[in-house]
């Protein structure tokens, strides 16, 4: 109980800390303990409760009510003034609506709320612990040096460096808060306060397009939110609760439409079709806020919601109907935008469409929600999390030394920056290829949806088609062996060069460890909601962690080569005795140089996005439909 | 299958697998010859040429690329003995995708513009097959309720039967998995000229006999995959296997090869119709 609020106060000191000292030394003193301490903490944590079932805690004074609404008033007059300020009226309007809701909610039924329990840990919310502790920390240690880098890259641009951190760990102090609420109005508080850190971060820079994107963000997410509070409210005027865990308990008639709001709400904050465009506009933001926010836990904040929904779509009369286009949402947004990753050239971007994808079939395997696939979904959130927060900041690595992050550029990685690169395979081999983490969970979703709706198959067959086509060519720009230019020096600073290691350690650890990791906290989690729990089958483990062992111990082969003859590349005959040069026409010397397909004529966004935004809104009309 | 046995499978298969490929490759240029009107190679040829390639000297462009060229050898052999053991069908194809994936990063590995472009085309070519392959796995469970090859083997009922789409839609892109005519896009047996020899341009003595040693190995897998939709009776099912890999002879020797575009246009256009088609069918009963 203590260590839960802990976590939540904790960062939000630190934060305080953090804006009030402004001073390097002292930053770096404050993350470099607090990323010890929020993952000791998280770890200590898990330790307590993971065998304990869900416990709740009542915690909770009227005092500490009136203080949260007072503070959402505060942030919301501030978002106003600010949108008004930008001229952003929509920004302002549907804040001022999703204001006017809480008032009159706290005005109306104020007195009637008994929350009996306001906070909860579980297994579920304590693998997002973990990520959020430290994965989440680990990225914090990152920006230290990838700031300081960043400046000195952008020098006109204004140094908020304080303001950042500040930012990022209030959002570490309210992702906790999102996790551990079982009182539906403390989840949206903090749930808002994400969607206001995403708008700060995205909006860093403060030039046009920064300012821009950040606001698509704030309108989307808030859009979201309205369908939140709609569902709080709703909840509370036919059942009487606003408490999460009875939520699948109640009668199909008062909790359907609540429920299939707040799976909107989760649709909006995953950035599934059709509000996908503000994620892709968050990738403005400096890289470790993609990492954090739109890619490992903020994001994760939506499905994580819609995995607490699975019960009622698995079990309540009804449920399974609005489910099934909860999931359709997430199917549509899985291909499509696993398609447009392929038209990518910008590497965020195409990590930005994978995220989205990914998240896509984490809301088709918990719209559904058997118990096979809810285990598959809540898998994805980890592998997600750790492989993709590896790679955003190697990108981040990647940029600073290379100048720019055209997957174009990324050349033969493999002989300028050896280790990053080396971590980067690692994080896309962890993306889609077998024994890795993703694809372990790809294949459990597969074994779910063929018995649940075979038909949701489809989608995940011609998605992970195309995911297979995209990782694969940036895999192999990076690992081509050519010569390193002379006059290239890659700079990374230890606390960069330390959370990479981590996280490609920690990508490879938990593809070792995902039989312990089911056995001791997703299997009692999920066969206290289902009666029975899932793993894959043990001969196929088996056979997983020697293909693993397999590829971690193959590559010693590289030592041992000895006696080869080494010979140019074939070029027709017009080699240079200068290497990677040929003899063009016109007897001009040219440089080798390859590009990859990006096959935009079928892959192109412009076409595609038009597709998924239509059948998307339509399948949410009826999402919601049904639920009325 | 269990314990012992699936050993013994496992066995057979890593010994008597190239065997069989390399005979079935045999046969494969002296069939092709007499249908050109030449008279073709002896029956052994392929393993003369192996044996041939085995004691050339080691040259490569990098180390990298014999590193990977022996993973994907390694893990073309893991998918069969997934496969003959009886084991899970999904695991298999992901084994083989991996598999697949070191190929084409060997290629990447030597910075070749034929290899590269070879390597680009080769994805191209799985993204073309890979749907129709998850769906005819998912054909094959929504019959047997198992994605055990030994649960599909011994069902009691010939799988053709319910999934004639599915093996229609798996014939079709066998052509692009036996690299045939005309879907031979990323690499060719042939002199086809503008991309050399596609993926495998840089490749050669050792390497280049562990690259059709693999593919020994992934076509005696996929006969076995053309032979699970006939798996009641051993004669039927081998029968159809032979028929159909002279079925792709057939095509190989009668097309020429086609654009990209038409490779992965048509392929997803059979999975759709033929594959999903026949999915529906079978999740309305």
């Amino acid at each position: 109980m203590n260590t839960v609020l802990f976590l939540i106060v904790y960062p939000v000191i630190v934060a305080l800390l953090l804006l009030i000292l402004p001073q390097l030394a002292i930053r770096k003193f404050i993350v470099v303990a607090s990323t010890a301490i929020l993952t000791a903490a998280s770890i200590y944590l898990t330790a307590t409760y993971f065998n304990t079932g869900a416990v709740f805690f009542e915690f909770g004074t009227e005092a500490l009510n009136v203080g949260i609404f007072a503070i959402e008033l505060v942030l919301a007059a501030t978002i106003i003034i600010i949108s008004i300020k930008h001229k952003q009226f929509l920004a302002a309007l549907l804040m001022l609506i999703g204001a006017a809701m809480t008032i009159w909610f706290e005005q109306t039924y104020g007195e009637e709320i008994h929350v009996a329990n306001n906070l909860f840990v579980d297994n579920l919310s304590l693998i997002m612990t973990l990520i959020i502790g430290i994965v989440g920390s680990l990225i914090a240690l990152f920006s230290l040096g990838y700031m300081e880098e960043y400046h000195h890259h952008h020098h006109d641009m204004k140094n908020r460096t304080p303001f950042f951190f500040f930012i990022v760990y209030v959002f570490l102090g309210a992702m906790y808060g999102v996790v551990f609420a079982n009182n539906l109005m403390w989840l949206l508080f903090c749930w808002e306060i994400t969607t206001f850190c995403s708008f700060f971060l995205i909006g860093y820079s403060r030039d046009e397009i920064a300012t821009k994107n950040a606001f698509q963000a704030l309108k989307m997410n808030l859009f979201g939110g309205l369908g939140f509070s709609a569902a709080i409210i709703l909840l509370f005027m036919n059942a009487h609760t606003v408490e999460l865990n009875q939520l699948s308990g109640l009668a199909s008639a008062v909790v359907l439409l609540p429920a299939a709001l707040l799976a909107f709400a989760g649709i909006t904050k995953s950035a599934q079709m059709p509000f996908c465009s503000w994620l892709l506009g968050a990738m403005v933001a400096p890289t470790p806020v993609s990492a954090l926010l739109h890619s490992s836990t903020m994001v994760k904040a939506g499905v994580y919601l819609i995995i607490r929904l699975s019960p009622i779509f698995a079990f309540v009369q009804g449920g399974a109907t609005v489910g099934l286009f909860v999931a359709m949402v997430g199917a549509v947004t899985f291909v499509l935008t696993s398609f447009m990753a392929i038209s990518q050239t910008d590497a965020k971007r195409v990590l930005a469409y994978s995220t989205i994808a990914n998240l896509g079939l984490i809301v088709v395997c918990a719209g559904i929600g058997t118990y096979e696939l809810v285990w598959a979904a809540i898998m994805l959130v980890i592998f997600h999390a750790i492989a993709k927060s590896l790679l955003f900041l190697s990108v981040g690595t990647v940029e600073h030394n290379l100048g720019d992050r055209v997957i174009e550029s990324m050349d033969g990685l493999i002989v300028k920056m050896p280790k990053v690169a080396v971590g980067m395979v690692i994080g896309i081999a962890g993306m889609f290829l077998a024994p890795f983490g993703m694809l372990i969970s790809k294949w459990a979703a597969l074994e779910g949806l063929v018995a649940a709706n075979p038909i949701l198959t489809v989608f995940v067959a011609f998605g992970s088609a195309a995911t297979l086509f995209f990782w694969t060519k940036w895999l192999g720009k990076l690992i081509m062996i050519k010569e390193k230019p002379a006059d290239f020096h890659p700079h990374v600073p230890g606390s960069q060069s330390f959370t990479l290691t981590c996280l490609a350690i920690m990508t490879v650890g938990v593809c070792l460890l995902f039989p312990l990791i089911s056995k001791y906290s997703l299997e009692p989690f999920i066969a206290s909601i289902y009666g029975h729990a899932y793993m894959l089958d043990q001969s196929n483990v088996a056979i997983l962690l020697i293909m693993m062992a397999l590829v971690l111990v193959l590559p010693l082969r590289l030592l041992s080569y000895e006696n080869l003859n080494y010979k140019p590349q074939y070029l027709a005959g017009t080699n240079l005795s200068e290497k990677e040069k040929f003899y063009g026409s016109l007897g001009l010397t040219r440089d080798l140089s390859m590009r990859s397909f990006y096959l935009a004529s079928i892959f192109g966004e412009d076409k595609l996005f038009k597709l998924g935004v239509v059948s998307s809104i339509i399948l949410i009309l009826i999402m919601i439909g049904v639920g009325m | 299958m269990s314990g012992m046995n699936s050993w013994i499978a496992v066995v057979l298969y890593i010994v008597l697998a190239p065997i069989i490929g390399g005979l079935i490759a045999g046969v494969d240029r002296k069939i092709s010859a007499r249908m050109q009107g030449r008279f073709g190679p002896p029956l052994l040829q392929p393993f003369y040429d192996v044996f041939k390639l085995m004691s050339k000297e080691n040259i490569v462009v990098n180390k990298h690329q014999k590193f990977y060229v022996l993973c994907f050898l390694i893990f073309v052999i893991i998918t069969g003995c997934i496969f003959f053991s009886g084991g899970d069908l999904l695991l298999a194809i992901f084994a083989l995708t991996l598999g697949s994936v070191f190929l084409i990063i060997a290629a990447y590995s030597t910075y070749s513009p034929y290899a590269y472009i070879g390597a680009e085309r080769e994805m191209l070519q799985m993204m073309a097959y890979e749907p129709m392959v998850i769906l005819t796995i998912v054909g094959m469970y929504m019959v047997t309720k198992s994605f055990n090859v030994v649960d599909i083997f011994t069902y009691n009922q010939p799988l053709i039967y319910t999934l004639p789409g599915i093996f229609l839609g798996f014939l079709f892109i066998l052509t692009i998995k036996f690299r045939k005519s005309p879907f031979d896009i990323s690499m060719s047996h042939h002199a086809h000229q503008e991309i050399v020899r596609g993926v495998i341009t840089e490749f050669s003595g050792k390497e280049l006999a562990y690259v059709e040693i693999a593919h020994w190995y992934e076509n005696v897998f996929l006969l076995g995959m053309v032979f699970l939709f006939f798996a009641t009776n051993w004669a039927i099912g081998a029968a159809f296997a032979v028929v159909t890999y002279l079925l792709e002879i057939f095509i190989d020797n009668n097309n020429s090869r086609l654009k990209w575009q038409f490779a992965l246009g048509s392929a997803w256009i059979v999975a759709l119709i033929l594959g999903v088609g026949n999915i529906a069918v079978l999740a309305l009963k």
